[in-house]
């Protein structure tokens, strides 16, 4: 008789580890989602990319000796009425030196639709290398029925480069984020005016500038 | 399996009230196999339907969307509803008799754990009767977002239901922990315990360590998709790939979560009719132990193509090779348990060597799934559906069929019509080949999963694969029938029931006491 409450009270004690165990586990899968974002930055692993000020872009050296080759490209989510491509396709610069692009939307729907531009470069690698000094991507963006607008991208990317990096494409996907339209366009769990106090917030921000 | 109570002078509530408010492990033991087995065939169902549809390239039976949530229901179906719930019915029965205990630790929360378990899938399968809403949920098992947060309602009942199930399986396993660790018949040694028990007792702390995971991940799709929460939301600042990494994380080790008790299996059924204790238990009980750990480092080679860095591929490669050496080892044991063994073939046996061979054939197509380049190669083609089957399928299910077939006469106290099983184990190994070794073809020929078309120069490899398909599903109605018939009678079954056996449980009576080792077994 002895023995079985001596089982009882170890069974009490072990399922009440366990079951910490079991719940400490729940923590540690959302734990995994800054985790996430902390390598990303350090790994430039989702090609989120750096921003930064004219005047720090201006102090940075140039490394005449090499060229690199950006890439644009640019698409609206699916549901998203824009038309949006980049006016420039591609360009070659050296690493250092600044460089301005254009990009072309036009608003196909007949009224009013606000949108956010999330970029992303690849490879994963030279992300962090890859500095925006002005973005259509900072802000978002509103386009009235048939409104069309040239919006550009100023930016350059630092000599740390790593040198077998030849090629970098920068992508943006444009989202919207009205919600009373998310039926309509998509983007239905966007809210938005978090997210830009969060941007206005850092000048590295980990979430889409 | 429960005329057997009428022969012991055991009280327990009759009819309905007994199933419903049981808490004694053989009970519950039935109840969780009776409902794999039910869930084996409304799963099969939808693999018919996904066949059939594939009978012939263009689109003739089904619609794209409803072959969609096809693909999806299967496979959670499969995986949550059949392989889960028939290795946690067999821990329920085998466990307490194998290492000399009376019952689970924790009875009635055992009781718990099985009745959450029809409520998540009437849940999850009430979603196909809401197709005007969306149907069920269509965007894969991995409900990978974008399409997981846009899906329907269907979504929504799945994530609840995913939620239901695991709050089933953490209390299951915490139940298999305390039943191993606290209940062991005294002198039965961790060292000394049958590797069936051996290989439960890790996977319940797999299953401890990665369902809640899966629960956040889940969760965190919830709260994106009505919450404003942004952890998968590009548009927001999250990312989709987050999902993929938090639902690995929980995916790799579930899949050993459901071949490890098989494992356990195999290494019960082949010394018996080998007629040879097992070669090397220790080597197996570490190689079990290595499978575990290395299966939480290797979740990213389900995603080699979302982008990963070059250093995070080589190590992800090399750390999933590294599994195949534990369980290379494995497959070594039970060869040199039947290398010169006076074998006899009846049907546990004989699954239980198709196991052996046929996982191994899924095991190495997986090493060349992880294979970088190679992969990039495979990635979402028929090669991954065929090597996932070799090892669920001819692995896990197989070593479940083999298992059953191998105590049945113990928990029945009837033996089973051999040539009945037979038939049903040649039928099975034909169907399963004939479905799905030409798939493994159409993978490198380059057909895509998960699309209900294909491209004309596929179609006699997916008829033959329809055909065998079909065979398959079929011959699962014989199992059906012998298992209905082996409960109403048939030839008495002996303690030992197998020449070859040996374990607690074949000291007891076929079928055993309501209530076995009340007083603890002597253990040599």
């Amino acid at each position: 008789m002895k023995q079985m409450t001596n089982i009882k009270q170890a069974n009490k004690r072990l399922v009440r580890n366990l079951f910490i165990v079991a719940v400490a586990m729940f923590g540690f899968g959302y734990l995994l989602a800054p985790m996430y974002d902390v390598i990303c930055k350090v790994t430039g692993l989702n090609g989120k990319t750096g921003r930064i000020e004219a005047t720090q872009a201006a102090a940075g050296k140039v490394d005449k000796s090499r060229v690199v080759t950006v890439e644009f490209t640019g698409n609206a989510n699916s549901g998203l009425p824009w038309e949006f491509r980049p006016l420039t396709k591609q360009l070659s610069l050296h690493p250092g030196e600044t460089a301005e692009v254009k990009y072309y939307v036009r608003n196909l729907a007949s009224e009013n639709i606000t949108g956010q531009a999330i970029p992303s470069v690849t490879p994963g690698d030279s992300a962090g290398h890859f500095k925006k000094i002005e973005c259509f991507c900072f802000t978002q963006q509103m386009l009235k029925p048939g409104e069309a607008r040239e919006m550009p991208v100023k930016f350059y990317v630092d000599a740390d480069l790593d040198k077998d990096i030849k090629t970098i494409t920068l992508s943006y996907a444009f989202f919207n984020t009205d919600t009373a339209l998310a039926k309509k366009y998509g983007g239905a769990a966007i809210a938005q005016t978090e997210n830009h106090a969060d941007h206005a917030a850092h000048s590295h921000p980990a979430s889409g500038s | 399996m429960t005329t057997a109570t009428a022969h012991h002078d055991e009280h327990h509530p009759s009819g309905i009230s007994r199933w419903l408010m049981t808490t004694n492990h053989k009970d519950i033991g039935t109840l969780y196999l009776l409902f794999s087995l039910l869930m084996f065939f409304v799963g099969g169902s939808m693999a018919l339907v996904i066949r059939a549809e594939l009978f012939q390239p263009g689109l003739q039976i089904v619609t794209p969307h409803f072959f969609n949530q096809m693909t999806t229901m299967h496979a959670l179906v499969m995986i949550f509803g059949v392989v889960m719930p028939a290795f946690v019915g067999f821990a329920n029965w085998q466990i307490p008799m194998m290492i000399g205990a009376p019952d689970m630790a924790l009875p009635r929360m055992n009781n718990w754990s099985f009745w959450i378990l029809p409520f998540a899938f009437t849940l999850l399968l009430s979603t196909l009767f809401l197709q005007s809403q969306g149907g069920a949920p269509a965007g894969g098992w991995t409900l990978y977002p974008p399409l997981s947060v846009q899906g329907g309602i269907g979504t929504d009942f799945a994530i609840l239901s995913i939620h239901m199930m695991g709050i089933s399986s953490v209390l299951g396993a915490i139940n298999v922990i305390a039943t191993i660790l606290n209940m062991r018949a005294p002198g039965m040694t961790l060292m000394k315990m049958p590797l069936f028990v051996w290989t439960w007792l890790i996977t319940a702390y797999l299953l401890l360590a990665v369902m809640p995971v899966l629960a956040g991940a889940v969760t965190m799709l919830l709260t994106d998709r009505h919450f404003g929460t942004h952890f998968f939301n590009a548009a927001g600042g999250g990312d989709p790939v987050l999902f993929q990494h938090v639902f690995w994380f929980f995916g790799h080790p579930e899949v050993y979560i459901l071949i490890l008790p098989a494992f356990g299996l195999a290494s019960q059924i082949i010394p018996t009719f080998a007629r040879k204790p097992l070669f090397g238990y220790a080597s197996m009980v570490y190689a079990t132990a290595s499978i575990a750990f290395l299966s939480f480092i290797v979740w990213a080679h389900h995603m080699f193509t979302v982008g990963l860095p070059l250093a995070g591929e080589l190590f992800f490669m090399y750390a999933t090779m590294l599994i195949a050496v534990p369980t290379g080892v494995k497959v070594f044991n039970w060869l040199s348990t039947m290398w010169r063994g006076s074998m006899t073939f009846e049907t546990p046996m004989l699954f239980a060597i198709a196991f052996v061979f046929l996982f191994t054939i899924g095991g190495l197509s997986g090493l060349m799934l992880a294979i970088v380049p190679a992969d990039f190669q495979y990635q979402d083609t028929y090669f991954v559906v065929a090597h996932f089957h070799y090892v669920l399928v001819s692995g896990a299910v197989f070593a479940i069929l083999g298992g059953a077939y191998y105590w049945l006469p113990k928990w029945t106290g009837h033996m089973y019509s051999e040539t009945l099983g037979k038939w049903h184990f040649w039928l099975s190994a034909i169907g399963f080949n004939l479905a799905f070794f030409p798939q493994h073809f159409l993978g490198l020929a380059g057909m895509p999963r998960r699309i209900p078309d294909y491209a004309l120069q596929f179609t006699e490899f997916n008829q033959w694969s329809t055909v065998g398909a079909f065979i398959l599903g079929f011959a699962q109605l014989i199992f059906v029938f012998l298992v209905i018939q082996t409960i109403r009678g048939g030839k008495k079954a002996t303690s030992q029931v197998w020449e070859g056996a040996e374990g607690l449980e074949w000291t007891l009576t076929s079928p055993p006491p309501y209530h076995s080792f009340a007083v603890a077994p002597k253990i040599k």
